[in-house]
């Protein structure tokens, strides 16, 4: 240990560290379509509003000099790009999902285009907050410097599950979502509440982006996201549109993606690939635990176009 | 997307080429104008292996008589044979680029057998007497850059552990890292190499987290094989870590942990190629070559590299440009599994095509190839 190597410590470290510095996006789109989804309608164009938000949130920070006006930058890309969800889902007989699907192409396509001068400048990054520095192991130091995005989202998740429970806000998103009728007799627009609810989903997306972007990896390019929003969204389900759980279901991602690349680190070399897929492995084998033929998933929003 | 794309090329160009044959009457021939197409797998600024050949076609630009048409983010699939077509029939193109690896079989040489007369160059793929005559291979052997920057990571580190972010385990990816350990271990014995494969060619988040994981065990010089070597650069530099670069020169991206890297010097090749053809000689079909021949070159030392490491490199460097060469992989060579891989006495040379088809790593490298 005298040449500052920690061994086999490193996974359980790696796997800390992944948890915090990969979640944070996945925190941020799930937490975004967790209210989206409970008001009865998915987006799926998250994917396209996470790389527009990191495009955004690059851009902004690179001419501005202020990551944190870029962060601002993208949550404002994404509100708008969720209200042109909403604006085309509101009209008669469209579907949400494949509104999404389109979304989701226009929004990666936009961010790749406008993005083009983006890749080879370096922009101005978001600080990060040195939790370790009662530690004196450098790698500790180092998996505990924590952006302050990632406390915002660890935050949120439990002041979004008591949103939902206890404020009028809560409780309207929640009608709307198991029952339009119910909404509408109480005398509110469905359309104007899932408008809202949408854009919310938007503008977290898109501080989810601008994580990526500003702070890890930390520079904007064509493969920054590769499919974690849709990943994201699909943890909203896995996590059944819990807040609380989407921290935890984010926390684990974060965790596993890490896995694959510490393994090799400290030798267990062989079959890389299956330790890369661990994410998708953990989501494949709780899907399969928990479904059920007899019922709709728990939790489900009774409007959601997939369970109706 | 697809549709998206033929749909704008059809619209634009196909537009453009009506109006322009409609004037002057009917094509005109390719003597006067020379049209060249690039295909990129990726982004052609992605400071990392299709802005090197995007630095090369930009060299042709420069050269009057030459048009250059260039398409980006051409996946490996039929999509390039579309993409081939079209630059065929709607530019002109009489001599084609497709620079990825995966482009050549089976879709480059079902092209150039359809167009025997003109022209198909591509870049990594294993040219034999059974393909086409009208295409061909060429490729630079980057490992004699890697060497040198293995030299400087070796005799920089302090803790002799060395990293390399690695793609896949693909011949180029696997000779590229043992001639950097064999770099690295011929200055310093000690010194390893630690190898972690991401799986493809961008996956910037895994990169980070494979950068992370590399230091956290110790290691404090960083390589890499990926298509963008930008954020293995800027990570290892922000963890205080120092990096040899690749494809291109990163050096703007990190001034101070920046020692030195290995780069394509594609616009000295391309400008040479056109010159074969117009000389009416043509391009050999399996063109091969390395510093010596000005395909790969060697980024200007950073500030931190040592003057003992500045000679040991240059030292190398000499013998890569002398007239007998300098073979890295040389008989008695023993991979990280105690097999012998080059027998006593067999010295690899750099163009020998066995080194094509590397499927190990050296003694070493700490890693494995699956």
């Amino acid at each position: 240990m005298a040449d500052g190597s920690i061994g086999l410590w490193t996974v359980p470290l790696a796997v800390l560290g992944g948890a915090i510095r990969v979640s944070t996006p996945f925190l941020f789109v799930s937490l975004g379509e967790c209210i989206t989804e409970r008001s009865g309608r998915i987006n799926l164009g998250l994917e396209g509003t996470l790389v527009m938000g990191a495009m955004s949130a690059y851009g902004i920070s690179y001419l501005t000099g202020s990551p944190w006006l870029g962060v601002l930058a993208a949550g404002i890309t994404g509100a708008l790009l969720g209200a042109l969800h909403a604006g085309i889902c509101s009209l008669p007989r469209v579907n949400d999902v494949a509104v999404g699907i389109a979304l989701m192409l226009f929004g990666t396509g936009l961010a790749f285009y406008l993005g083009k001068p983006l890749i080879e400048p370096t922009a101005p990054r978001l600080p990060a907050i040195d939790f370790g520095w009662w530690s004196d192991i450098p790698q500790l130091r180092a998996a505990l410097r924590v952006n302050v995005l990632f406390l915002i989202g660890v935050a949120l998740a439990p002041i979004l599950y008591w949103a939902f429970r206890t404020t009028r806000w809560g409780l309207l998103i929640r009608t709307a979502g198991e029952s339009s009728d119910a909404a509408r007799a109480m005398g509110h627009s469905v359309l104007l509440i899932r408008l809202r609810a949408t854009m919310v989903g938007g503008f977290l997306a898109g501080i989810g982006g601008s994580f990526l972007s500003l702070f890890y990896p930390g520079s904007w390019n064509e493969g920054l996201s590769s499919g974690q929003g849709i990943t994201a969204v699909a943890l909203v389900i896995f996590a059944r549109w819990d807040p609380l759980l989407c921290l935890w279901a984010s926390l684990a991602f974060g965790g596993a993606a890490a896995l694959g690349p510490a393994l090799q680190s400290v030798g267990v070399t062989s079959g890389y690939h299956l330790f890369n897929a661990a994410p998708y492995i953990l989501t494949l084998a709780i899907m399969i635990i928990t479904c059920s033929p007899k019922r709709t998933l728990t939790g489900a929003p009774a409007e959601l176009s997939i369970t109706r | 997307m697809d549709f998206g794309r033929i749909s704008r090329r059809h619209l634009l160009q196909g537009g453009a080429a009506l109006t322009l044959g409609a004037a002057a009457g009917a094509r005109p021939g390719f003597a006067a104008e020379t049209t060249i197409g690039f295909i990129y797998v990726g982004s052609r600024d992605d400071y990392g292996y299709n802005q090197a050949h995007a630095q090369g076609a930009a060299a042709l630009k420069k050269i009057p008589g030459l048009k250059v048409v260039e398409e980006e983010k051409v996946p490996e699939t039929d999509a390039v044979e579309k993409t081939i077509e079209s630059m065929i029939n709607l530019d002109g193109a009489t001599l084609l680029f497709p620079t990825s690896f995966g482009y050549y079989n089976p879709h480059m040489i079902k092209m150039a057998t359809k167009y025997p007369k003109l022209r198909f160059e591509h870049c990594g793929g294993l040219w034999t007497d059974k393909d086409p005559k009208n295409a061909g291979s060429y490729f630079g052997y980057i490992d004699e850059a890697q060497y040198i920057s293995g030299i400087v990571a070796g005799l920089t580190s302090k803790s002799s552990k060395l990293g390399f972010v690695a793609a896949k385990p693909i011949p180029q990816v696997l000779r590229n890292i043992n001639a950097f350990a064999l770099g690295a271990k011929s200055v310093n014995p000690k010194a390893t190499t630690q190898v972690i494969f991401t799986g493809d060619w961008s996956m910037p988040v895994k990169e980070a987290e494979a950068t992370n994981s590399l230091i956290d065990q110790g290691v404090d010089v960083l390589t890499c094989h990926v298509d963008g070597p930008k954020t293995m650069v800027e990570n290892a530099a922000r963890r205080g870590a120092f990096v040899c670069g690749y494809h291109t020169n990163q050096s703007a991206l990190a001034p101070k942990a920046y020692l030195t890297g290995a780069e394509w010097n594609w616009e000295a090749l391309y400008p040479k190629f056109v010159k074969m053809i117009a000389a009416g000689e043509g391009i050999p079909n399996f063109y091969r070559g390395g510093l010596k021949e000005e395909i790969v070159k060697v980024s200007a030392y950073g500030e931190a590299v040592s003057a003992e490491a500045r000679k040991a490199a240059d030292e190398a460097k000499a013998k890569f440009l002398s007239a007998d060469g300098f073979a890295i992989f040389k008989g008695g060579l023993v991979d990280n599994k105690g097999k012998t891989v080059i027998a006593a006495g067999t010295d690899r040379g750099q163009k020998d095509p066995e080194l094509e088809k590397m499927d190990y790593l050296v003694e070493g490298v700490i890693g494995a190839t699956s």
